[in-house]
């Protein structure tokens, strides 16, 4: 196992914060993609408390990995990562989407720190994050790019063209993760622009697949891990997540894309937070 | 030689203006590791290409997707690079533009976009390949600076120029069969200050790209013809513009014509329109470009006729705006 029990404590203390900083923020900025930040938490603790090298205290130091958020409506779940990793003071995020604030729903580069790219419009992350690796490439660089993909972003058609152009450049300095939580904003991936075979489509546009339960922390580290060994070609970690991930009443239900929380429901949101977290000590005891 | 020129490398007579940029880029990339090239399968037609084979590790062929093009040129500019993209106008403006817009512009990165075939300058090709709008949509992009050079010479100078020229740089070219302006390269170009190619005191005419030369050669005619002094700005930056170079041609000539090779709406025209409205001053004014509708087919050179661009057209214009009844206040100061 790639990690240790001591380390799972910790990245599921890290989650479960993360998971009700959401909650908080969602709850301070009137509305926000809570859905789609929640089923990325795993993704998101791990590669931030395990793998990926960076400094906080110097955001735009060369030689950091990379974190090109492609599902940019992800913020809500992204801002709050980087205020616990001391990019800037949770505390400003208070004036998430708020008048005059640098947090939009949809983070900005040139205004949060931690932030490398801005994204928001579906489709952009992934050509971006082939951009970034090459240039590492181009001057000998030995960091890598983090790309973390929605499902229902794969309709877009840069998509398939940027994972074209990523094994046509057998970039294996990117590693990309779709959020598979299977649910759009008009539905299921399935009933609005079927997706599957997925796997299929992206193994014949030249990748290797790694298709883990993406709220596994143990089982996201060893995809992590074979993919950074990867010398042939570009891997994808197709992560199963459910979206709402840890709020009973948002798990998988396609009105969670988007919404907002009340006093009495940000209570029970944490509590059901909460009881997803002890439950998991208690099975693991 | 323009102060920081130490080379010239191209011969304006035989070389289009793609040629001369694929030339001049090449030059550029020996003395700057930083920059790269990316097409998308029209390496050889925008001559890009040239650069490619002399720097393979640095030259990326993205394949016929222009949304990708753009969107990795944006994650070559975030690690420090100065990428330069090349593709035809009509799928830089249009088919890859929220990729301009969203990942270049809106980040303010340092991408350099040499777009050819502008204009109307494939015109053979029809509607799909021709692009009247690029001007007017790239103008629109907070941070970006929008280039129009008169010829091969000219964008020599704009190509070298941009390099150290911080943010987006959209640079508009031919396909490659305009007629030379420039002689050589000993004149002053500046990103967004006008040059002056002919003084005049009677009518101001401003123009960008192929209009320039054919303008240049009307005010020769008219001075001969017709004792009209005319004077000819080329306009080459229609973004950051010359409102100073606009502004003296109201208070100096009180009658403007614009030329573009371009849709009449929100390009050179509109731009300077909006100055001419801010300023609060009264002056003649007419914007001559494509007019709002979807160009024929034809070559360059007959639709530069068709659509009065030519010298002949632009005297027509000259003379209509003359003999438009403007009167001119005598007191500059008292006008607002």
């Amino acid at each position: 196992m790639p990690v240790t029990d001591q380390e799972i404590k910790l990245l599921q203390e890290k989650a479960c914060q993360l998971r009700k900083d959401i909650i908080d923020i969602t709850y301070w900025a009137g509305g926000a993609h809570i859905g789609g930040a929640m089923s990325m938490v795993e993704i998101l603790i791990l590669l931030y408390y395990k793998y990926m090298k960076i400094d906080p205290k110097d955001p735009t130091w060369k030689e950091r990995d990379r974190m090109v958020l492609s599902k940019g409506h992800g913020g809500v779940g992204f801002a709050p990562l980087l205020a616990r990793k001391g990019y800037f003071d949770f505390q400003d995020l208070k004036e998430f989407n708020k008048f005059k604030s640098p947090f939009g729903m949809h983070l900005d580069s040139l205004k949060v720190k931690g932030v490398d790219v801005s994204t928001g419009s579906l489709g952009h992350g992934l050509p971006m994050a082939v951009g970034m690796s090459l240039g590492a490439r181009v001057q000998k660089q030995s960091w890598r790019t983090y790309c973390i993909l929605g499902d229902g972003e794969c309709n877009e058609g840069s998509i398939w063209e940027a994972a074209m152009a990523a094994a046509q450049f057998k970039l294996t300095n990117l590693i990309t993760f779709v959020d598979r939580n299977k649910l759009m904003i008009d539905g299921t991936t399935e009933e609005i622009m079927g997706l599957e075979p997925f796997a299929d489509k992206w193994k014949a546009f030249g990748f290797i697949v790694k298709e883990v339960d993406g709220h596994n922390f143990n089982a996201l580290a060893d995809a992590i891990e074979s993919a950074q060994k990867e010398t042939k070609a570009p891997v994808v970690i197709i992560a199963n997540t459910f979206k709402g991930k840890g709020v009973d009443f948002m798990e998988n239900n396609v009105k969670w894309h988007y919404g907002g929380l009340d006093t009495d429901l940000v209570e029970k949101a944490k509590a059901s937070v909460d009881r997803m977290y002890e439950q998991a000590i208690n099975l693991k005891n | 030689m323009t102060e920081g020129l130490t080379w010239t490398v191209y011969d304006a007579d035989t070389m289009t203006q793609a040629e001369i940029y694929g030339e001049v880029l090449c030059r550029l990339g020996e003395e700057n590791p930083k920059i790269v090239g990316l097409s998308a399968d029209l390496a050889n037609s925008t001559k890009i290409g040239k650069f490619g084979k002399k720097f393979p590790d640095r030259f990326f062929n993205v394949g016929i997707a222009e949304q990708n093009l753009f969107g990795v040129a944006a994650g070559l500019a975030k690690t420090g690079l100065i990428p330069f993209v090349s593709t035809m106008a009509a799928f830089t403006a249009m088919r890859g533009v929220e990729q301009v817009r969203t990942d270049i512009c809106y980040q303010n990165l340092n991408c350099k976009i040499i777009a050819t075939h502008a204009g109307t300058s494939f015109g053979s090709a029809g509607t799909t390949h021709h692009c009247t709008e690029d001007l007017a949509i790239m103008r629109s992009f907070a941070n970006m600076t929008v280039i129009a050079p008169a010829d091969g010479i000219e964008t020599a100078k704009a190509v070298k120029a941009c390099v150290d020229y911080p943010g987006p740089v959209y640079i508009r070219i031919g396909r490659g069969f305009e007629p030379k302006f420039y002689e050589n390269e000993e004149y002053d170009f500046q990103i967004g200050k006008a040059i002056e190619v002919n003084p005049g005191t009677d009518i101001t005419l401003i123009c960008c790209g192929v209009t320039v030369l054919q303008a240049a050669e009307a005010s020769k005619f008219l001075k001969e013809n017709d004792d009209l002094s005319v004077r000819v700005l080329n306009m080459h930056t229609i973004k950051p513009l010359d409102e100073e170079a606009v502004l003296s041609a109201v208070k100096d000539t009180r009658r403007i014509i614009t030329f573009e090779d371009h849709t009449v709406l929100g390009g050179l025209g509109s731009a300077v329109a909006d100055v001419i409205a801010a300023s609060g001053k009264g002056c003649a004014f007419s914007k001559v470009g494509i007019p709002d509708c979807y160009c024929i087919v034809g070559y360059p050179e007959d639709l530069c006729s068709y659509y009065k661009l030519d010298t002949d057209g632009i005297i027509d214009k000259v003379r209509e705006v003359m003999s438009m009844d403007f009167e001119e206040d005598d007191d500059w100061e008292d006008e607002v």
